[in-house]
């Protein structure tokens, strides 16, 4: 089954033109305890193309994230209501296995946290416990593929069997990118992956989710406004819990519609 | 940049006027601190003075422990004696049975050149030599039957009261009437030593004799096996059932009433009086259980039931020590709870796992109340061969020692006493070593 939406702006909830639509949530509500996070949010993240997520602290941005591979499921005492498909199927279904389901929906999280291994087990990991390697060789064929789509593969090829988290911070999280990105998921999710990386490994990193996007969907979270500008083709704009507009990044940045997005992007609050 | 701001400051520039000095209270903090400091190195002070003390306590009393008097006697093992009927070749039975002491009495009465018409010299001299020389001899001449009819020097043990007064345990200078060791026998002593025939060895004897109700020939060997044996159980036991039910409770159990309730029950458990545990282990294993008393089986059931508790806390806290991320890292690239537990959660905590066993092991291999309920204050002489034998511990054999009365086993007492420190110190060198490899690894 295919969503295809259009792409003309009609206000909060703007629709990218005939771009197959890769997760879609709908009614999206989130309880942490008594606590209610989200406030149905609906929204649709399109096909091969960058998604940012931005809104003042708080808001929301990282729990719906963490719906999107149910990661949610481990957080003690947090409720998930409404649904969210992944190619159309509900992936809070019963016959939806979650191991099954972050295969197919990578993270890559705020803090770089590789494991504390060597470079070369931080990458194979992911591909070993899937047994997505034939052998030995291919499964060294995939760490080097996922080392050189994460750019990274050149800085340290001669020392794989180093540990991971000796490299430097930009390092780092490349190296979580290579390790999402080896067990071939379809999605990648990515919680503010930059904000604790210097400007020069930001720059790195950006460049990089660009061109993840040729293979990959992806959502990234970020609280840069010119981050969500440089490397997004749809915004959304969180609120208190909810979305209050979502669109096409550039009308997001150039003429948003609600006030709340002006003053955010401007600077005026958040 | 520095250089040309500091260029483009003229140089007459005037210095700009300091506000007056606030107080901040600098003196009244750094007051406190070197207060602190100070209260800090009186406590470690407090704490070393101690430890020296006891040390010093302990090793001045027992050093003496690891070395034996020892007389050397040319034994004539005479075949009327030894085998009485002739036979060349006697069994076991007719060894166990002749009479040793009289080899020994006629060697030392020999060596001596004393007149064997005079019974109270003969008398005096004999009781030189440890009645244990029967075992000794016994074992000297079952190693090599050939020795029958034949003279051989031979080490033998000299009685606990000779050691003593050879350590100068005694005050020899008093009336001859109120100490052990009379005039002719300390003459006898003299012209021993000048012989060069007897003098103090390492005392192997400590390490490999079972108990004895004579000083000289007591040794640790029984209580090291059951300590052994012991320490064994507790590991094979109480590691898999306390990493096994700490890992489900901290990974897998729900968070719910009832696993708080388990929890509170865990950490007051590590609190019970460990003599409580013996009456646990006496009423379980062997009123229940029909287990041999006093066996180190019982034994070590018992050190593991209150080592548990230790155990499932530390590896516990070594388990919650582990960073969150890395668990998010692993469930976020799809592996199951359980590969993210035995993948990296686990090989994370293991040096507090490690350190939390080895401490609980320490704990255990000291205890002793919940051993004396399990009777295994038992006089035991025979090694053990199995778990299931009569047994006893490290820590209760010196508690049996220390409540004779004689010299001589207070010496060992206190012996046992360092034997039993040195293994815990083994035992935290070896936990330091362990924790050093597993850190290591990033
Ligand atoms: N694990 C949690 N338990 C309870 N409340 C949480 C938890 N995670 C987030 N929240 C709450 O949910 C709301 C949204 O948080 P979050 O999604 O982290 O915001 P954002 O990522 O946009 O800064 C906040 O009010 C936060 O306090
Ligand atoms: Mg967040």
């Amino acid at each position: 089954m295919m969503e295809n939406v259009s792409f003309a702006s009609t206000g909060a909830h703007a629709r990218p033109v005939d771009l197959p639509v890769k997760m879609h949530g709908r009614k999206v509500e989130v309880f942490y305890g008594q606590k209610q996070a989200l406030h149905g949010v609906d929204l649709e993240i399109p096909e091969r193309q960058v998604t940012a997520l931005i809104g003042p602290s708080g808001c929301g941005k990282s729990t719906f994230l963490r719906c999107l591979n149910r990661m949610n499921d481990t957080v003690e005492g947090a409720r998930v209501v409404g649904d969210i498909t992944l190619d159309g199927e509900d992936i809070y279904n019963k016959n939806i296995d979650v191991v099954e389901l972050r295969a197919r929906v990578g993270m890559v999280f705020q803090k770089p946290n590789p494991f504390p291994k060597s470079i070369f087990e931080n990458v194979a990991y992911g591909p070993k416990i899937h047994g997505l390697a034939k052998n030995k060789a291919h499964l060294r064929e995939i760490v080097e593929t996922s080392l050189k789509r994460a750019g990274l593969f050149e800085e340290v090829k001669d020392r794989l069997d180093e540990p991971g988290t000796g490299l430097s911070g930009g390092q780092q999280q490349r190296l979580c990118i290579a390790r999402a990105i080896a067990v071939s998921p379809e999605v990648i999710l990515m919680d503010e992956p930059c904000s604790a990386l210097d400007p020069i490994a930001t720059a790195t990193v950006e460049e990089l989710i660009d061109e993840l996007k040729q293979n990959y969907t992806i959502v990234i979270v970020t609280h840069s406004m010119q981050q969500a500008a440089r490397v997004s083709q749809r915004t959304a704009m969180f609120h208190l819990g909810r979305i209050v507009e979502v669109g096409p990044t550039e009308k997001m940045f150039s003429n948003p519609d609600d006030k709340r997005t002006q003053d955010y992007i401007t600077g005026r609050f958040g | 940049m520095t250089d040309a701001t500091l260029r483009s400051l003229p140089t007459a520039a005037p210095t700009s006027a300091a506000p007056p000095r606030r107080d901040i209270g600098l003196k009244r903090r750094y007051g406190a601190e070197r207060r602190f400091k100070a209260y800090g190195i009186a406590a470690v002070g407090t704490g070393l003075f101690f430890l020296c003390w006891l040390l010093y306590t302990v090793i001045s009393q027992g050093y003496t422990a690891f070395w034996q008097t020892e007389i050397r006697l040319p034994i004539t093992f005479a075949a009327n004696i030894v085998d009485p009927r002739g036979t060349g070749n006697p069994d076991m039975a007719t060894l166990q049975r002749a009479n040793y002491p009289k080899l020994a009495q006629d060697a030392i009465v020999a060596k001596l050149g004393i007149d064997p018409a005079d019974r109270g010299a003969a008398r005096d001299a004999a009781a030189l030599v440890s009645a244990n020389v029967r075992a000794e001899l016994r074992d000297v001449v079952a190693s090599d039957l050939t020795l029958i009819g034949k003279t051989q020097e031979v080490w033998i043990l000299a009685n606990s009261v000779v050691d003593s007064g050879v350590k100068g345990q005694f005050d020899l200078s008093v009336e001859e009437s109120r100490r052990p060791l009379n005039d002719r026998q300390l003459g006898y002593i003299q012209q021993l030593e000048q012989d060069g025939a007897l003098e103090q060895r390492f005392n192997w004897g400590l390490f490999t004799f079972g108990n004895s109700s004579r000083a000289e020939a007591a040794g640790l060997g029984v209580a090291l096996i059951g300590s052994a044996w012991m320490m064994l159980i507790v590991l094979v036991v109480s590691l898999p059932i306390g990493v096994a039910a700490s890992i489900y409770l901290e990974e897998f159990a729900p968070k719910n009433k009832f696993t708080d309730f388990i929890e509170v029950n865990i950490n007051n458990l590590a609190a019970v009086p460990s003599i409580v545990y013996g009456l646990l282990g006496l009423a379980v294993f062997i009123n229940y259980m029909s287990l041999p008393r006093s066996s180190a089986l019982v034994g070590g059931l018992v050190l593991s039931l209150m080592t548990l508790p230790t155990i499932i806390i530390a590896t516990r806290a070594a388990l919650k020590a582990v960073p969150p991320s890395i668990r998010a890292a692993a469930l976020g690239l799809g592996a199951s709870k359980n590969q993210m537990v035995f993948h990296h959660v686990l090989p994370l905590a293991m040096p507090g796992i490690l350190t939390g066993t080895i401490i609980g092991l320490a704990h255990a291999l000291g205890e002793t109340a919940p051993l004396l309920l399990i009777g295994m204050v038992a006089f035991v002489a025979d090694y053990p061969a199995t778990p299931l034998d009569a047994s006893t511990a490290l820590p209760v054999q010196i508690y049996m020692w220390a409540n004779e009365a004689e010299r001589a086993f207070v010496e060992r007492s206190s012996g046992a006493i360092i034997v039993l420190l040195i293994f815990l110190a083994l035992m935290n060198f070896f936990a330091i070593i362990l924790r050093r490899r597993f850190e290591r690894r990033w």
